[in-house]
């Protein structure tokens, strides 16, 4: 991707035309179709996308966690390839220097053992602290994602936690071996707004103390505005814009972008009806030749349906895959 | 380090922490038949350790003296004078009788009791191993293929071949060619009861496999032996310890069978199962001979049946009453 902003330095993990299939009963299904994506040292990238389209994936490739398979493109991760890295590297990579938050606070820990005995565990198992040290540890990092009396809480089962407490518990055992790279995989989707709000401040504070790089995953752009630097969005597997923040949310040039944002209730001018996107995502079984939101697109003209559209610059480092922004084939620029 | 800017509400308040054990134990309190199982149970366990040392130690409860004189005297009877002093059994009472041989069947019950609560929880313990072994490895790893088949179609269809033997007739085999041990016979009993325990396992283990703290555990590095076994292993172990408790009565009373076969624990040496045996020819002149080990092997499996049982409602969330 010629985004332009690449550095000298090269970024902390940097995702080159990955390809994830499923193997299903009718043949392989991709559920990711060549994306690129990078996040650097320190930096917030946000992956937006609305369900089914292949965000969640995407992190789960990085950490090799999911079923499908990577049928091709590389992911590097501080110079290594994390693609072909042997399992028991890949297992001193996951949890030590790239920590994962999910979704569902609820279920991610492990009914059976007491709190302080879970974050206790990635500790022994990663910096090879003893029992002791490894519960000042737990204790310090219960204070630090804001739980009260992390001394009775290390001592508490996960179902005497609420949903936001569960999900510090999970920040909280995530960072617990410093790690550069935090994925939060929709971390506030299932949590009250307020708590969500909360969540969310934490993140950003432990992020600068810890300078580590985040990349959330999200379809809630409310979040995105407030907390991420750049922005990729995703449809039915594929990049489709890729821009910082202010050009994401102020010149949005995809039209799958404008719709999202369309689709978001804006405080300033309550009585206008909210838009939502007609139609569905394509299934990633049946995709249509040209580019895939074409059926949903208010601007589909003859180019979207033969040939899908690359990424293409509207001012670097934005880009959009949309026939729209091909000066040769636009007539009429939108 | 800075303060967390968001601290969480304190609408939630530190409440008594409820174990998911005290829980178990809350209500398995309320079920009477349970309790009075496990009374029982519990009072096993001490007289199998007492009577061991006792029945090892104490001269006068050595359940291989033969008495002669005193040959198939009636329970509660009082040893004859002619007795030299070694050979007197305690208080000068034979408790429970003695047998054709004149041997104190109270003191032999106790050395019996001993090997058939270790027999049963020995034996249970090698099935509850092997089954968590196949059945979490077919559980975890079940989509992985080992050659054309997948790892738990393999598993799992050792585990029907293992289930279609007629378990009896081969622990008879097995231990006919072996030497007769109690070893041998713990091995046997549990080789051949693992398969319960294998099938609940893995049945357990393809829900765990796609609950997010398993995917939760294995984004945090940890290796996957730790995984299945420390952390998969005690979220499937309800289910389990049920059936475990119910096996541990099977394994009781195959191990009862097989003495009374012969098969079993060498002759010298007191079971509730060849006591019984040896009380067969006596049934109308000394009734207790078979009255006596019948009613114990009873007891005990009816036991560890009510407190399976009890076990099995207290575990069930559905079932569980909540504390007014």
């Amino acid at each position: 991707m010629a985004n332009g902003a690449e550095a000298a330095i090269p970024p902390l993990l940097r995702i080159r035309d990955l390809r994830v299939e499923f193997e299903t009963d009718a043949g392989s299904v991709p559920a990711v179709r060549g994306v690129d994506l990078d996040v650097h040292a320190g930096e917030t990238v946000a992956l937006v996308g609305e369900s089914g389209c292949g965000k969640s994936v995407t992190a789960l490739a990085v950490m090799r966690l999911m079923t499908g398979r990577v049928a091709s493109g590389s992911i590097h991760f501080e110079g290594k390839d994390l693609a072909s890295l042997a399992e028991p590297e890949m297992r001193r990579v996951r949890g030590a220097q790239i920590g994962m938050i999910f979704q569902e606070p609820m279920t991610s820990l492990n009914p059976v053992f007491k709190i302080g005995r879970q974050i206790e565990e990635v500790l022994v198992l990663h910096q090879k602290l003893s029992g002791a040290a490894a519960r000042t540890q737990a204790l310090d990092l219960l204070t630090r994602v804001g739980i009260p009396s992390p001394e009775q809480r290390a001592e508490q089962y996960p179902h005497e936690l609420s949903g936001g407490m569960k999900q510090r518990v999970l920040i909280a055992i995530a960072i617990a071996c410093k790690p550069k790279l935090l994925i939060a995989d929709e971390p506030t989707t299932a949590l009250d707004v307020t708590i969500q709000a909360q969540i969310m401040a934490l993140l950003k504070s432990l992020k600068d103390e810890l300078n580590m790089a985040v990349l959330l995953i999200t379809h809630d752009l409310g979040v995105v505005a407030h907390f991420a630097e750049r922005v990729d969005v995703m449809y039915a597997g594929k990049l489709v814009e890729h821009g910082s923040v202010r050009d994401i949310f102020k010149r949005p040039a995809h039209p799958y972008t404008r719709a999202l944002l369309g689709a978001l209730p804006d405080p300033l001018k309550p009585a206008k009806r909210l838009e939502a996107i007609p139609g569905r995502v394509p299934s990633p079984a049946m995709l249509p030749p040209g580019c895939a939101f074409c059926a949903r697109c208010k601007h589909a003209f003859e180019p979207c349906q033969a040939e899908q559209p690359p990424l293409l610059p509207i001012t670097a480092p934005h880009v959009a895959a949309c026939w729209l922004h091909d000066p040769k084939r636009a007539t009429t620029s939108v | 380090m800075t303060t967390p800017p968001a601290s969480t509400s304190r609408a939630e308040e530190l409440g008594a922490a409820e174990t998911p054990f005290q829980q178990v134990w809350r209500s398995l309190r309320k079920d009477r038949l349970a309790m009075a199982g496990l009374y029982v149970l519990l009072g096993l366990i001490a007289l199998a350790l007492v009577g061991k040392l006792l029945t090892e130690w104490w001269v006068v409860f050595d359940p291989a003296t033969v008495r002669l004189p005193d040959k198939l005297r009636p329970p509660m009877s009082h040893a004859s004078a002619a007795l030299a002093a070694d050979q007197v059994p305690p208080f000068g009472t034979y408790f429970f009788g003695t047998d054709e041989l004149g041997r104190n069947v109270f003191a032999r019950m106790l050395q019996g009791s001993f090997v058939s609560l270790s027999v049963g929880i020995v034996a249970v313990s090698i099935s509850l191993s092997v089954g968590i072994l196949i059945g979490g490895l077919a559980g975890f790893y079940g989509k992985r293929k080992f050659g054309f088949v997948s790892v738990d179609a393999l598993l799992m269809r050792v585990t029907d071949v293992a289930l279609c033997f007629p378990t009896f007739f081969l622990i008879l085999t097995v231990v006919a060619l072996l030497p007769p041990s109690i070893y041998n016979i713990m091995i046997v009993i549990g080789m051949t009861s693992w398969m319960g325990t294998a099938r609940f396992v893995r049945a357990e283990f393809l829900s765990l496999r796609e609950r997010d703290f398993v995917t939760a555990a294995q984004a945090l590095g940890l290796p996957e032996w730790r995984i299945i076994f420390r952390h998969m292993v005690p979220n499937a172990m309800a289910p389990v310890l049920v059936s475990a408790t119910i096996d541990v009565a099977y394994a009781i009373l195959t191990e009862s069978a097989l003495s009374f076969l012969g098969f079993g624990v060498r002759p010298p040496f007191a079971t509730w199962g060849n006591i019984l045996a040896d009380g067969r020819g006596y049934i109308f002149d000394a009734p207790w001979l078979f009255a006596i080990p019948g009613t114990a092997i009873l007891l005990v499996v009816l036991a560890f049946n009510l407190v399976g049982e009890g076990l099995r409602d207290a575990m069930n969330p559905r079932l569980r009453k909540r504390a007014s």
